[in-house]
């Protein structure tokens, strides 16, 4: 039935809340959960509420491998059994989720502005090969996108860097979305429907704009006509 | 004492990450330094016959985590280098045989007897991988300068980075000096550029690493030889030595211009 597990969001991580009960059970709901989860899961940091429950090294470091498995990251274990901390001490696993990330915005603080504004994620890191951002809005990075990575925003994306992977703006179909970064070379650039690939770099990097003209792709040196 | 715990990775198979482990063990030992190298490819073992030791093994790293044998009865002790030992992967067994804590438990069981423990990891970014990287305290990234090569350094440095490790120190093997000049391959300064992190090492091709491979005995433990003189460098900067970066690609200074571009942490 409904074997489903409380689930939080804290900071970065995802806490979950063991319930007491027998091990086996509480494992097999527990795996149940992360399953079910699907792609919510799938690379998250997860930490444990694990209260007073006594686990050893073994059914721990069992865990670990089950979760990961299925893709999760057993990150944390907040216990008040010493056994159970110094068992998760050895694996490596932290006893804290950490504080939270300082940049996160408390949810329920209104933005104060009097300017009409669309919703934007912050990347404030390096996206390398393999690490990708999926967002319905405007993405921002603060940092580099390499080749391998990917972004696929709704909206804009802007890049205070250098702009190396795949690129999607518009992915929704907004003819209107623009990317922009301080040196736009993406092995792979698309704005709604249209796709291009960089041409060959002549002379230095420079800011530019790329944005659809007349269903075309162009991208154009950020000169003072854009500043409007 | 406690043993620092060094990884060493790649991604891409092939880039030379098993001899670089074989010779900083050998530049580490033979700097009186007492170090034990783990290979980590277990079903690929080849750690063994790089170091020239393939004909001692009795038993291998799964039989002790399996309990079949004690840890020291599998550290098998080097034949030119006292303060050097192996513990060979199992040949007959694949990944699956070890998990990450299995690993941490037998470094951690080793800690106290050495000051370096050296562990190769296996290509890829699987269990073997995660295996190899769970002990780490230092992970060092070897790349090719290659295009394919520096891609997939990239993406395990984005790995290494999420286990949270601390930033990764990068080597760089098999730069033809000649080849950069005529602009015809990957320049140290092109790898840092995209991949931002710390460089440990700089190794020049080298015929002598090929011999020395096939013949079981690291170039690190040749005098003459270019490779070997770079992996020793390498081992000291391991030990916090301000070691200054050879001019490999031409005389005008210009490591002296990458070592600028060198932004630590990659973040």
């Amino acid at each position: 039935m409904n074997s489903g597990l409380a689930v939080k969001g804290v900071g970065e991580s995802l806490l979950i809340h063991v319930p007491a009960g027998p091990w086996d059970e509480v494992l097999a709901s527990l795996l149940q959960t992360v399953v079910d989860g699907g792609e919510f899961f799938h690379g998250a940091k997860l930490g444990l509420q694990l209260e007073d429950r006594e686990l050893g090294a073994a059914d721990l470091g069992r865990l670990r491998d089950q979760l990961a498995e299925r893709g999760v990251n057993l990150w944390a274990v907040l216990a008040t059994a010493p056994g159970t901390r110094s068992a998760a001490a050895d694996l490596g696993l932290a006893l804290d989720l950490g504080r939270p990330s300082q940049r996160a915005m408390q949810p329920d603080e209104p933005i104060e502005t009097e300017l009409p504004g669309d919703a934007a994620v912050l990347v404030r890191r390096t996206l390398r090969s393999g690490h990708h951002v999926h967002f319905a809005g405007h993405v921002v990075v603060l940092g580099d996108v390499n080749p391998g990575a990917e972004i696929i925003a709704g909206g804009d994306v802007i890049v205070w860097g250098r702009l190396r992977g795949v690129v999607h703006a518009g992915a929704g179909g907004d003819q209107d979305s623009v990317v922009c970064a301080l040196d736009l070379a993406p092995t792979q650039l698309r704005i709604a429907g249209q796709i291009a690939v960089s041409p060959e770099r002549r002379g230095a990097a420079q800011p530019e704009m790329a944005r659809l003209r007349d269903g075309q792709l162009v991208a154009e040196k950020w000169i003072d006509e854009h500043r409007r | 004492m406690t043993a620092r715990v060094a990884t060493i990775t790649s991604g891409k198979g092939g880039v030379g990450k098993t001899t670089a482990t074989a010779n900083l063990g050998v530049a580490l030992a033979s700097s009186g330094f007492r170090v034990v190298c783990i290979d980590g490819d277990i079903g690929l073992r080849n750690l063994d016959v790089v170091m020239g030791l393939e004909n001692r093994i009795v038993y291998d790293l799964v039989d002790i985590i399996e309990g079949r044998c004690k840890l020291r009865q599998a550290l098998i002790k080097d034949k030119r280098l006292s303060d050097l030992h192996l513990i060979p992967a199992a040949q007959t067994r694949d990944k699956t045989a070890v998990s990450p804590q299995d690993m941490i438990r037998v470094v951690k069981d080793l800690k106290s007897d050495f000051d370096w423990v050296l562990i190769d990891s296996p290509a890829g970014i699987e269990r073997g991988f995660r295996n190899a990287v769970a002990p780490a305290d230092l992970v060092l990234i070897v790349t090719n300068p290659e295009v394919s090569a520096v891609r997939d350094a990239d993406r395990i440095i984005g790995l290494v980075e999420a286990e949270e490790k601390g930033p990764p120190k990068l080597i760089v093997n098999r730069v033809k000096p000649e080849m950069v000049k005529r602009g015809d391959m990957l320049s140290t300064g092109d790898i840092l550029d995209v991949l931002a992190i710390e460089l440990i090492g700089v190794v020049p091709e080298d015929e002598v690493v090929t011999v020395a491979t096939n013949q079981g005995s690291p170039a690190a433990l040749d005098p003459r030889s270019r490779a070997g003189k770079a992996f020793r460098e390498i081992a000291r900067r391991m030990n916090g030595e301000d070691v200054p970066f050879e001019s490999l690609e031409s005389k005008d200074g210009f490591f002296g211009r990458i070592s600028r571009m060198v932004r630590p942490g990659g973040a």
